[in-house]
């Protein structure tokens, strides 16, 4: 059994991947995290590098769950990836996180978490950061 | 010295307008120099359409700030990121980003920016001193003279950068060739025009530089796209103990030494006096051991170099109207767009502007500091952007640039012809430069030529006629002699090319 959760530098992708591990422990699964970039700018800090996932591989490490960290940089939205590596290990559950938009963001910009929820196989659990 | 045309000048560049001409041009100046590959020359052409219905005074000074602007903001990428945002701060990248990632970014940030502002500022002053006195000598300068100062020009920007002088060569050829097209002032003959009545003008420089910059360059980035994600280095807010300022304001002056005359000659650029400046303070630095493990020196002495040169620059643009990179030789073609006739003649008959916008210089500077050493954590969030999209935008400007010169769908033809030739460019390893000048300088020194002809009857020697033609033709024989030469002393095959050393 597989949870796929998808992970970002930041509140909502904490909140995600402590409620991911909550539940790979819950259903004795395997955490695949998936943290990924276009990587067609320069910097994107969205994509974890150093701290970063020293922070995740010692959280996770400290979880005692069976785990593997993902970073693709192929060019694919990150809700392609997520969905694309929860089809790849038939995962039971996709965790993500969710965070509040201002109305010209969602003019703008697509949504990570709407694409993953539409496009999923299996049930998608989205939490959000603790206010 | 009389300050008297200085002071107008400030008056003139103190104007609302023209401050806020000014600000833009700093701004997106800075903007253009975090991002790497885009350079001011491209901005500059990218601008020149647009401000043909600008007084050419405000036009100048936005350039001016773009110029001196880029100088400032390649350093930012440069040191948080280890990707110089501009070939002329390469060598800033080197101890600047060891710094960055010894936790002293802010301290990097805080020299490179105040170098660049004390030597830009020694800088311009050092161009109000030394323009008047070239300009007098200059008008006594009769064509033949012209001639080969100009060829000179040519002859070094070809031969002394690059990594081959037959690739210089080359793209000095496409770029005289280019300058040949359309009908001849003297005869009225059509050459190269392949009986294309929309060629028969000319190819306007716009197209030309746009396409060749940005086109070429757009096509290039999206041919090599290389997908990666880079970690920038989180930094505060820029600033310097008592110990920094104690360790940089000597590699400030030295760097300010070593670029403005570079930056003044032909071919002499910001590359090859910043890195002669890093050499400098690594071999004068008490602190020899920090040098490749992030030493202040060597961002202060480098960083100065390249914004001391950026106003050396101007000294031969605005005296001989002879230009020595691509920004000032876009700068120069923009000047002709406007109707004015660069030369010797520039200080009498448009005082205004020349005074106005070396005015504008000392302004910017203080700008531009003003903008880069609190905001350069805001800056580096440009490098957030994807590049798809800016390249899109770019590709937009170019095209409605383009078209917007004389509103013929011809040019942009013409402009997708030429992107190809700048991309192909880029594909062989031929340089830019020696085609751009090419084609600024080339219907220039024809001119020349025939003018020097035309007064001696058509006798050839008079173009050897004058002692100072004759030193200049002695320097080129020893250009493009050189690696004959050092062979022959040596007896080593050995190039002594500088990158190749």
């Amino acid at each position: 059994m597989v949870i796929v959760v998808g992970y970002a530098p930041g509140a909502p992708g904490e909140a995600a991947l402590s409620r991911a591990v909550h539940e790979a422990r819950l259903r004795d699964a395997r955490l695949v995290v998936v943290n990924s970039s276009r990587g067609d700018a320069l910097v994107d800090k969205r994509f974890a590098q150093g701290e970063d996932v020293e922070h995740v591989e010692r959280l996770l490490e400290q979880a005692e769950v069976p785990w593997t960290l993902r970073q693709p940089v192929r060019g694919r939205e990150a809700s392609e990836e997520i969905v694309r590596a929860a089809h790849e290990a038939r995962a039971e559950l996709v965790v993500i996180g969710l965070r509040h938009r201002s109305p010209v963001g969602k003019l703008i910009m697509g949504s990570t978490a709407q694409s993953v929820l539409l496009d999923a196989e299996c049930p998608v659990l989205a939490v959000k950061a603790e206010r | 010295m009389d300050l008297g045309p200085l002071m107008e000048g400030f008056a003139t560049a103190a104007t609302p307008m023209n401050l806020l001409y000014a600000t833009i041009g700093v701004i997106l100046g800075t903007a253009v120099g975090v991002l790497p590959g885009i350079g001011p020359a491209m901005t500059v052409a990218l601008l020149l359409p647009v401000t043909y219905s600008l007084e050419p005074t405000s036009a100048l000074i936005m350039f001016a700030g773009v110029y001196y602007g880029g100088m400032y903001g390649g350093s930012t990428t440069s040191i948080l990121l280890n990707t110089p945002g501009e070939s002329s701060s390469v060598v800033t990248a080197i101890e600047g980003n060891l710094m960055a990632k010894q936790g002293r970014a802010a301290q990097a940030l805080a020299t490179a920016a105040i170098g660049s502002f004390v030597a830009g500022t020694i800088g311009t002053a050092l161009l109000v001193a030394c323009a008047p006195i070239v300009t007098r000598f200059a008008v006594s300068m009769g064509a033949p003279d012209y001639f080969a100062v100009m060829l000179l020009a040519l002859l070094a920007v070809s031969a002394v950068l690059g990594s081959s002088r037959l690739r210089g060569f080359c793209s000095l050829g496409l770029g005289l060739a280019i300058g040949l097209i359309g009908i001849d002032k003297v005869s009225g003959q059509q050459r190269l025009t392949f009986g294309q009545p929309q060629l028969a003008d000319g190819i306007d420089i716009v197209v030309v530089a746009v396409a060749i910059f940005a086109l070429g360059e757009a096509l290039w980035v999206a041919a090599h796209l290389r997908r990666k994600a880079a970690q920038i280095i989180p930094v505060g807010q820029p600033w310097m103990g008592r110990k920094d300022w104690q360790r940089s304001w000597k590699p400030w002056l030295r760097g300010t030494a070593f670029g403005f005359p570079f930056g003044a000659l032909p071919a002499g650029g910001a590359e090859i006096p910043t890195f002669l400046s890093y050499i400098t303070e690594k071999r004068l630095s008490k602190h020899k051991h920090e040098f490749g493990k992030g030493a202040i020196e060597g961002v202060a002495g480098p960083e100065a170099a390249n914004n001391a040169s950026a106003a050396g620059t101007l000294v031969p643009m605005l005296s001989l109207g002879l230009p020595t990179n691509a920004t000032a030789a876009i700068m120069l073609a923009a000047l002709t767009g406007f109707g004015i006739q660069p030369g010797p003649l520039l200080f009498e008959k448009e005082p205004q502007l020349v005074w106005g916008l070396i005015a504008s210089l000392f302004i910017g500077n203080a700008l531009l500091l003003l903008l880069n050493l609190p905001l350069a954590p805001a800056w580096a969030k440009l490098l957030q952007i994807p590049r798809p999209y800016l390249y899109a935008g770019i590709l937009f400007f170019a095209s409605l640039g383009a078209y917007a010169v004389n509103l013929q769908s011809f040019d942009l033809v013409l402009l997708l012809v030429f992107g190809l030739v700048g991309f192909m460019m880029r594909r062989f390893g031929l340089p830019i430069l020696p085609l751009i000048i090419g084609v600024i300088i080339g219907p220039r020194i024809e001119r020349q030529l025939r003018t020097a002809l035309a007064v001696a009857g058509g006798d050839v020697s008079t173009l050897w006629s004058e002692p100072l033609a004759v030193a200049i033709y002695v320097v080129i024989a020893v250009l493009l002699l050189w690696p004959l030469i050092t062979r022959l002393v040596r007896r080593s095959g050995r190039r002594p090319s500088f990158k190749d050393a």
